[in-house]
């Protein structure tokens, strides 16, 4: 019995020193296996007599168990050991670039004109769209534009040998969205307009968006809460704004509008950043729409101008030159 | 319109300080584009005369002046500017002054010799650019008078932006009256006094050009001095108006129409013969102008004319030959009304923009021309002297525009601002502006005087009442009118999503210019395509483009260019063709050049190839869910594309794109390699998309058998696709080409083509029987129609 005590002591010792599965399976045989000690002392029992034998068998059996719980919990630590060198060796260095995470970018006009477009959805105004080549009638006298006004003046017109031209704004689209359709209406045209004008601070095309609220109860107030909430909505942020007398032949009353915007110097100043006004009577009968009953208001807005105000672009010219280290920053 | 701030101070009563001047002229429409404060800090300026000059003992340059500066004792003052002399009247900046520029004026040693203050330039005291020598009074300016009182300053030039609708404030008291309005002050308006006549010459004229020329006033003053001088407050008026004074006769037109606001003429009447008749130029006529260049007439110009020869351009320009010069004694002066219809767009035709044609074509007040004329009058009597000769009229009253009476409601006004606003307030604006007001049970009703040729209907007057009210008394609101809810069609990508996906794919959004030049035009083959401009700004940029591409590659040249290896570019725009009306398709382009991957460390670099654009292609054509209606054609490529990798667009058997490699030589044309592959597709096909119906799913499960075959090398794998599809009907479900070989191992001129059949019944589970069968159906298939053989 001491002898079989004490080679359980020493094998205990000797499981917790195994340090490869295979040495602790070579223990496992020669403690439980056929010809194992355990074994070896569990085959002496039967030659016992019976009262001795109960309790030999007994104290063989704790031995027993002991050893297979030290060697399974001992197993368990090797593996465990095993996996770890293996998954070691199996690491990668994770801070290596990943594959095709490259990423284009929309254009930051494109950017700033679907955020105005998305702005007035939102409030119901529908895209409308018209042709960037023209007739004389839908770009100025349908607006109220007599044949050499003044006013055209301020609009460096592209003409084509048919005498059409290319569209100065987008208000056209008003009066295309007009014709053939009674109010309630509301529309947004986002599009390209061209002015023959080039130098650091004009683009011979550029992109205006036109707004047009018709209905029968809309008025000045409405449309200077409007554009307030546009202003807004777009920035993200209040603006003290204003709203100052102005003339386009298409609109009466005519306002632009001015935000006081701060400058890199910490100095403020206003900026124009959109026209807009009562829809002319004349406009509206022009397109079949009774002044009388029906009153609405319009405004447009130069996108290049928003875009380089949220975004911070200082340099009109960039915004054509499509030059990847400045297309890249807006990804 | 730019004026001198005191002078319009002189005609109207204002408290207001400079900047709330300037800030209630911007809100009510009168924008004050610049506003330049002259000559402040001339405190210690006093005019001085030079009465002795020596020179510098120690410096060439240098002279030694004694001044008269009122103070007893002449000041010497060493002087280095070119025009000091003696007699001359000048401003001296004494001790203790300190300039605009920021000089302080000290008791100093020059080269030796005491000085004791400084003779000052025009841009040294700030009133005028002028440093080329010392400011040069005039003789009668009196000695020891500070500067600042002399020449009444300070001052401020005042620039306004106007609207094309406010002519009447083309001239100050017109501008005057909207400031008393503004200011609830009056306009300072002195009855313009006749001039005393004392001369009796007289010329006819004759009115034949109608309704254009509906009112002619004229008058002749014989003996002027033709060596008078332009008084020094009139000049600096004109300066500061930013206009430069040439000679006495000249300087009080252009001072009458600031003032006023009619534009005047002063023809020397020598040069004139018989009647000054005014009528239509007839065409082919031709006058040499003031300017000296040649004006070419034609029947839609007022002409100003004598019995014999075109005098002047009506509402224009005065012409070269009749002009006053320095030896003219008799001047026969033009104070006339023309029709706005008659003036607008003429100056421009003639490629001039003059004052008076500026202010003609839009609109200047008829009732002006007799005040204009006895004012002109009353200053050249005064200041060159001569007899005037009675007015000479010309009128035919029924042309003349009548200010017409418009009605205001009271619930119109309410209606359009969305703001009530008292009915005495509504009157009082009225009637500052000039306007006669009679009230109305629901309204007023209103006759704009004669300057205002924008008070036309009842909106013109809610605009008055809104902009003096102003527009910030305004509140705002929220629109409250019907509402209808904009349905977006489901069955169309929206181009906002087409361009986030590209940007997905890796492509950067490019934004041209529509307009490219012919000569680019036709490397690439689209020569007389396109809609050419009439007037473009240069060749450049003269047809409106008939394609994306050749402007996109050109900004892909131009990244190339600047060390950009890998270039991904899209544009979305309309494209351009002739018809009636033009044709404008919107249109995708992409243009893509350098590796096919970013440069990556796992990855081999391998170069951009037609089909890594045609996977892009691919994915776009997926996602509208109709890819089976499109088809790819290697025929009917167009120049700008490689004849062997460029491919034809179809849908439902129309064309409507294509891409590939650009075609070799037209890449060495444009300086770029042959990695460059280009695709342009017609948007509105591409953005079609199918509204999803759907099917139930298969419950049986699909059997898949891969085949190797061998074909000759010019049977494409459309061709394939078709016959397999064709032998196999509704049970294949997918077939995929896995591999695609030729070389070692196959028969020269033939390929070898991996591919795996995806088999699937609706109704039962294939068996491998079935399965077999439909391969040996296939190959059958294949054998016969493409010359193909198994492969072992």
């Amino acid at each position: 019995m001491d002898d079989l005590e004490s080679r359980a002591v020493q094998a205990q010792a000797e499981i917790d020193k195994a340090d490869t599965l295979e040495a602790l399976d070579a223990l496992r045989v020669g403690l439980l296996g056929k010809s194992g000690i355990v074994t070896a002392a569990l085959k002496t029992l039967g030659s016992l007599p019976p009262e001795e034998k109960k309790v030999r068998g007994a104290e063989v059996n704790r031995v027993k168990e002991r050893l297979a719980d030290a060697l399974a919990a001992r197993k368990l630590v090797l593996e465990q050991a095993e996996l770890d060198r293996r998954l070691a060796s199996e690491t990668i260095d994770v801070s290596l670039p990943g594959r095709d995470g490259e990423r284009g970018g929309i254009h930051p006009i494109t950017r700033a004109l679907e955020r105005i477009a998305a702005i007035f959805a939102r409030l119901g105004y529908q895209r409308a769209d018209g042709p960037e080549i023209e007739d004389d009638w839908h770009n100025f006298e349908a607006l109220n534009f007599p044949p050499h006004h003044p006013a055209r003046a301020m609009h460096d017109t592209f003409y084509f040998a048919d005498g059409r031209l290319l569209r100065t704004h987008t208000s056209p689209v008003q009066v295309r969205s007009m014709k053939g359709r009674q109010p309630p209406i509301r529309i947004i045209a986002p599009g390209k307009v061209y002015r023959s004008d080039s130098d650091q601070t004009h683009s011979p095309m550029f992109h205006q968006i036109e707004g047009l609220l018709v209905d029968e109860t809309s008025s000045f107030a409405d449309l200077k809460g409007t554009l307030a909430e546009f202003i807004r909505a777009f920035f993200e942020r209040d603006f003290e704004m204003r709203f100052r007398p102005s003339y386009f032949p298409f609109t009466e009353p005519s306002a632009e509008v001015d935000i006081r915007w701060e400058t890199a110097d910490g100095q403020s100043r206003w900026l124009e950043v959109l026209g807009c006004g009562m829809v002319h009577p004349n406009v509206l009968a022009n397109c079949g729409i009774d002044p009388e009953r029906y009153t609405g208001f319009a405004f447009g807005l130069g996108v290049e101008r928003f875009a380089m105000l949220r975004y911070g672009v200082t340099d009109l010219r960039a915004f054509f030159e499509n030059d990847l280290r400045f297309l890249k920053q807006f990804a | 319109m730019k004026f001198s701030e005191n002078w319009l101070r002189e005609l109207v009563d204002v408290q207001a300080d400079r900047a709330q001047l300037a800030h209630a002229l911007t809100m009510a429409g009168l924008e004050v584009e610049e506003l330049t404060p002259l000559g402040e800090g001339l405190g210690g300026v006093v005019v001085a005369e030079i009465i002795g000059a020596e020179k510098h003992p120690e410096a060439d340059r240098l002279q030694v002046c004694r001044v008269d500066a009122g103070q007893g004792e002449p000041l010497q003052i060493v002087c280095g500017a070119p025009n000091a002399r003696v007699g001359i009247k000048v401003p001296l900046a004494t001790v203790g002054a300190s300039l605009p520029g920021g000089i302080q004026i000290k008791a100093a040693r020059l080269r030796g010799v005491e000085s004791f203050g400084m003779l000052c330039s025009a841009k040294e005291l700030g009133v005028d650019n002028d440093a080329s020598g010392l400011l040069e009074l005039p003789s009668d300016a009196p000695v020891g008078t500070p500067l600042a009182d002399y020449l009444g300053l300070p001052d401020a030039s005042i620039e306004l932006k106007l609207t094309p609708n406010r002519p009447d404030c083309l001239g100050l008291y017109g501008l005057a009256h909207d400031v008393a309005a503004l200011f609830g002050s009056r306009v300072k308006t002195g009855e313009q006094a006749a001039a005393r006549v004392t001369g009796d010459a007289r010329r006819g004229i004759r009115l034949e050009a109608g309704k254009d020329a509906p009112r002619y006033l004229g008058r002749i003053v014989e003996g002027i001095d033709p060596a008078a001088r332009t008084p020094l407050w009139l000049a600096e008026r004109l300066r500061r108006a930013g206009l430069r004074p040439i000679s006495a006769v000249v300087d009080i037109t252009n001072y009458v129409m600031l003032e006023l606001g009619q534009p005047m003429h002063a023809f020397d009447n020598d040069r004139l013969e018989g009647d000054v008749v005014v009528r239509h130029a007839r065409a082919g006529e031709t006058l040499k102008l003031l300017d000296g260049s040649e004006a070419m007439l034609d029947a839609g110009f007022v002409l100003i004319a004598d019995d014999n020869k075109p005098l002047a351009v009506a509402g224009v320009m005065g012409g070269f030959d009749s002009r006053v010069t320095d030896a003219t004694r008799n001047i026969f002066l033009e104070s006339a009304h023309f029709a706005p219809a008659a003036i607008m767009g003429r100056a421009r035709k003639l490629g001039l923009h003059t004052d008076a044609s500026h202010r003609f074509e839009r609109g200047v007040d008829p009732e002006l021309p007799r005040r204009a004329l006895e004012r002109a009058t009353e200053l050249l009597l005064a200041i060159a002297g001569g007899k005037a000769g009675p007015v000479l009229v010309a009128e035919n009253l029924a042309d003349l525009p009548r200010p017409a009476a418009v009605t205001l409601r009271r619930a119109r006004l309410r209606r359009v601002l969305g703001v009530e606003v008292a009915d005495a307030e509504v009157a009082r604006i009225f009637t500052a502006l000039g306007m006669q007001v009679e009230p109305q049970a629901d309204g007023w009703r209103i006759i704009a005087p004669s300057s205002r040729f924008d008070i036309e209907r009842e909106e013109d007057l809610v605009e008055e009442v809104a902009r003096i009210f102003g527009y910030d008394n305004i509140p705002t609101a929220t629109p409250a009118g019907a509402l209808a809810l904009a349905a977006e069609p489901e069955a169309r990508i929206g181009e906002p999503a087409l361009r986030e996906q590209l940007a997905a794919r890796g492509y950067h959004e490019a934004v041209n210019l529509s307009f490219v030049s012919a000569e680019l035009l036709s490397c690439w083959g689209f020569a007389g395509r396109g809609v050419p401009l009439a007037n473009p700004l240069s060749a450049d940029l003269a047809v409106m483009r008939p394609s994306l591409l050749p402007g996109l590659v050109e900004a892909l040249r131009h990244n190339r260019a600047r060390q950009q290896e890998r270039v991904r570019l899209f544009e979305v725009a309309r494209v351009f063709a002739e018809g009636n009306p033009p044709v404008e398709t919107p249109t995708l382009a992409i243009a893509a050049c350098g590796s096919a991957r970013a440069e990556q460390w796992g990855e081999p670099s391998r170069a951009l190839d037609f089909f890594d654009l045609k996977g892009d292609l691919d994915a776009l054509l997926a996602w509208g869910g109709e890819a089976h209606r499109w088809a790819v054609h290697a025929d009917g490529l167009p120049a700008w594309l490689h004849p062997g990798r460029g491919a034809r667009l179809s849908r439902d058997g129309e064309t409507v794109g294509w891409l590939g490699a650009l075609h070799p030589q037209l890449a060495k044309a444009l300086d770029l390699g042959p990695d460059v592959h280009v695709l342009e597709l017609a948007l509105e096909p591409l953005l079609a998309r199918r509204l999803p119906r759907a099917q139930p799913v298969a419950r049986f499960p699909s059997v898949r058998r891969d085949i190797a075959i061998e074909v000759p090398e010019d049977v494409a794998w459309s061709r394939i696709g078709e016959v397999v599809r064709g032998s196999l009907g509704g049970v294949l479900k997918e077939l995929r080409l896995f591999d695609r070989y030729s070389g070692k191992g196959v028969e020269a001129g033939r390929k070898s083509l991996a591919m795996g059949l995806i088999l699937q019944d609706a109704s039962r589970t294939l068996t491998d029987e079935d399965a077999d069968h439909c391969v040996r159906q296939t190959l059958a298939a294949l054998e016969q129609t493409c010359k193909a053989k198994l492969r072992g």
